[in-house]
């Protein structure tokens, strides 16, 4: 789990031999699972509940949302790329990987904009139904933790830019990546959940 | 490292006083940090305390006129939250920031300005959840808030929007002190201290912050729904759309009840530690402690309904958390049996810590009695919503913790101020504390038993209520004089108390092998550990003769000559520089909540502020240059 690299910046022994930062972000990513896990159990309770519509398969792409999901996903692949990249000192390939990766998420939230702003278009907002309620929030949070990752991604692109992201500093870009890969295993399990199984909602409409 | 941090941008200059006001809103000490955090929370335990006479002030006779029923709701619902959010939890976390470094060997916390960062955003959180006192709209449907009362429609007032606000600000700095405890006890040990020789409250702060880190994710999400019900519209608590409001109440408390054990593990931790100095023996069957404290982190999930038992979950339900209630009673039952064993055949020492200490075994153990009483359901429903629920949480909030953490306070006063608090004065408190706590809340029981509800402004005469009710509120009137006792001991034992050594109660763990108060950097070489009990080992195992070995403490009284352990050469004692961005982040969350309720133009400055504050952080390096 634990890469250790030639020239880490700080060899300050630890009791475990786990970076403090990596154990902060893993502890901060099982704490993100309890909040992310309510979420969804709310989403769960209220499926099929809304009692008005519009429902989910009146609104839903699922073509379209699905591309959006496969670009979120590569993007974890060319995370994976920057790493390697700074890890064998390619500075290049690190510039390169980071900007495909800020920029894949970028794509995604913009899909992300332009789904929101049909569905609202569609008479779907916050204060429709219940399914409304929960699906934006859900999925916004969800949007709110990509742009964090974005913003993080271009600072260290910037960084990187610069010339001040060396090599004994890998250890940056690869909390970043623990971040972004949490955030798309996330989508993985929203994308199921709230677009793939079908909702019994037609049920609820009496 | 320094060439390339160097060169960084820098929107500050770095704060470098260590002496002055600027210099505690700058700190990064984990011990200036500790002391803001006991300072505070005193503050908010008298703030509670004097809700809570006023509430006794008018049940003391049936019929009282003294607050109005609007007033009385705020009271009783401010009162529940400053005490647990404000006052016990806060308290916890100063013995946490105080103990935790010194017990491990540890020259501070693993991220020292994010431990700052919590500090501010829990002042500015309490302060954002008592704002509601300055516009005349506190909360006022309760610490639990039960959907749909919460509902604009049933509460139009602002006063649960500052429940919601407030308790979200409140839930990040916990959970950001929580992460910096997880990684500091997991990572910074001292060489030779595994898991198993930790000191016991070093275990229950673990414990604890597990807890915290887990539970207030669940919080944030139902108060979340709640701020955007209430702000923007949602329908998650709204009936007329299909919601079903018992989503709160198991969001609530699948976090409330692992909150129960939040505020009860510290205590047993400082109990656990004091127990054993002043029985002069080791703390008996240590493992079944420890193990017992980590069962009841884990049981602590599975028991939340036993607070929803009259909702109608039904029968299959309702049995199962009567069972996992009862079964949690088990590791608190070995908890107990281990301290009283620890206890057995030590020549005890009957000072003020150590009485705070029994008196919190002692009601601990009535209000866990009373607890298993309502964890079978046909009793409850006897039970819920009367007096005889606020007998029980009193006798282990306040007979649990608030006396664990006073036991704290004597026993640990010393090593920070390097004087001792007055034993007179301190078994005065104790007394008063004790007796009016039984007098308070020991009639409570019979009230309830007799059918008093909870939350009532007002009772009719003639229920037979009016001489307890009385007995109860000359009770609180005494544990007020007893906490006046402690403040006026504080306060002059700090002036002129007596003076400290740097091991004052032949301790066991390593905080009392460096000086009272200990220098900025604790430890001048990182000690190695060799067993349960560090200090004391090394004090009579390691040496022959029974002859307490100094420990070089680079201190007032640097007695030390044994030089042990090899860490501070490669180390180096750097410590953190001063700080101002903890400060200014905590200012931008805060702002950015309150914009929530005046105008966006607040939310976008609040953001802005903390954007700024989160740059500036991150391009500071953590110690300042040389």
């Amino acid at each position: 789990m634990h890469v250790t690299a030639p020239g880490h910046a700080a060899p300050l022994e630890t009791s475990t031999g786990l970076d403090h930062r990596k154990l902060l972000m893993w502890a901060f990513l099982g704490s993100d699972c309890l909040f992310f896990g309510s979420l969804i159990a709310t989403y769960l309770l209220y499926r099929g509940k809304s009692i008005t519509g519009p429902y989910p398969h009146e609104v839903f792409n699922i073509p379209y949302t699905s591309v959006s999901a496969f670009v979120l996903l590569t993007s974890s692949l060319t995370m994976v790329l920057a790493l390697a990249a700074i890890q064998r000192g390619d500075q290049r390939g690190l510039k390169a990987w980071l900007l495909a990766t800020a920029l894949l998420g970028g794509v995604f939230l913009g899909g992300q904009y332009f789904e929101f702003t049909t569905f609202i278009r569609e008479g779907l907002t916050l204060r429709a139904n219940l399914f409304g309620s929960t699906f934006f929030t859900l999925t916004g949070f969800h949007g709110a933790h990509v742009t964090v990752g974005v913003i993080i991604l271009l600072s260290l692109f910037v960084t990187a830019l610069r010339g001040r992201l060396p090599r004994e500093r890998h250890l940056n870009v690869e909390l970043a990546g623990l971040y972004w890969h949490f955030v798309d295993v996330v989508w993985i399990v929203i994308f199921t959940v709230v677009y793939l199984v079908e909702a019994p909602n037609i049920v609820g409409a009496g | 490292m320094a060439t390339v941090t160097g060169a960084l941008p820098r929107v500050l200059r770095r704060p470098t006083s260590y002496t002055g006001w600027w210099s505690w809103v700058t700190t990064v000490d984990h011990k200036r940090i500790g002391v803001l955090y006991g300072f505070t929370a005193f503050a908010f335990l008298l703030v509670g305390g004097i809700e809570a006479l006023t509430i006794r002030t008018q049940l003391a006779g049936s019929e009282s006129a003294l607050v109005s029923p609007e007033l009385y709701n705020q009271l009783f619902t401010m009162h529940a939250l400053t005490m647990i959010f404000l006052a016990v939890m806060p308290l916890s976390a100063a013995f946490f920031n105080l103990i935790i470094p010194l017990q491990i060997g540890a020259r501070d916390v693993a991220f020292p300005r994010l431990n700052a960062l919590s500090y501010w955003i829990f002042l500015f959180g309490g302060l954002l959840l008592n704002a509601g006192w300055l516009v005349g709209n506190s909360p006022d449907a309760g610490w639990f808030a039960y959907a749909n009362l919460t509902s604009k429609t049933f509460s139009p007032e602002r006063g649960l929007d500052f429940y919601a606000l407030g308790l979200l600000v409140l839930g990040t700095s916990s959970m950001a002190a929580a992460f910096n405890f997880v990684v500091t006890i997991l990572n910074m040990r001292a060489p030779g201290m595994t898991l198993m020789r930790m000191p016991v409250f070093t275990w229950m702060t673990l414990v604890t912050s597990f807890l915290l880190i887990t539970a207030f994710p669940v919080i944030t999400v139902g108060l979340i729904e709640l701020a955007f019900d209430r702000l923007f519209g949602t329908n998650f608590f709204v009936t007329a759309k299909g919601a079903n409001p018992l989503l709160w109440q198991h969001l609530f408390w699948v976090f409330g009840h692992p909150e129960v054990y939040i505020l009860i593990l510290p205590a047993m931790g400082i109990v656990s530690e004091v127990l054993p100095t002043f029985a002069r023996k080791p703390l008996f069957g240590y493992p079944f402690v420890v193990l017992s404290g980590v069962s009841i982190g884990f049981m602590g999930w599975a028991v939340w309904s036993h607070h929803m038992f009259t909702v109608g979950l039904g029968p299959v339900a309702n049995a199962t958390f009567a069972l996992t209630t009862m079964v949690i009673a088990v590791p608190t039952g070995v908890k107990i049996f281990n301290w009283i064993a620890t206890l057995w055949g030590g020549s005890l020492s009957l000072k003020t810590p150590l009485l705070f200490a029994l008196g919190f075994i002692v009601l601990f153990i009535i209000g866990g009695l009373s607890g298993v009483s309502h964890s079978s359901p046909p009793a409850d429903s006897q039970q819920q919503d009367t007096y005889y629920i606020v007998a029980h949480l009193h006798y282990v909030l306040f007979g649990g913790s608030i006396f664990g953490l006073f036991a704290g306070i004597y026993y640990w006063f010393p090593k920070f101020s390097g004087r001792l608090l007055h034993e007179g004065l301190g078994k005065l408190n104790f007394w008063l504390m004790f007796i009016g706590m039984n007098l308070t809340f020991g009639p409570m029981h019979w009230l309830g038993l007799d059918g008093m509800p909870r939350r009532i402004y007002s009772y009719p005469a003639g229920m037979g209520w009016d001489f307890w009710n009385l007995m109860s509120t000359a009770g609180s009137y005494m544990l007020g004089i007893g906490f006046l006792a402690f403040a006026w001991n504080f306060v002059s034992s700090l002036r002129k108390g007596e003076k400290a050594t740097s091991d004052p109660w032949d301790g066991r763990t390593l905080e009392w092998s460096i000086a009272s108060p200990p220098p900025i950097y604790n430890f001048a070489t990182i000690p190695t550990v060799h067993g349960r009990d560090a200090f004391w080992a090394q004090k009579y195992l390691e040496t022959p003769g029974h002859q307490p070995r100094g420990v070089p403490s680079g201190g007032a009284d640097g007695d030390g000559d044994g030089a042990h352990g090899q860490g501070a050469g490669h180390l180096g004692v750097h410590m953190p520089g001063l700080s101002y961005f903890p400060i200014i982040v905590a200012l931008g969350l805060a702002l950015a909540a309150v914009g929530l309720l005046t105008h966006v133009a607040v939310i976008a400055l609040g953001v802005l502020i903390m954007l700024f504050g989160i740059y500036g952080w991150t391009f500071e390096p953590a110690e300042p240059d040389e």
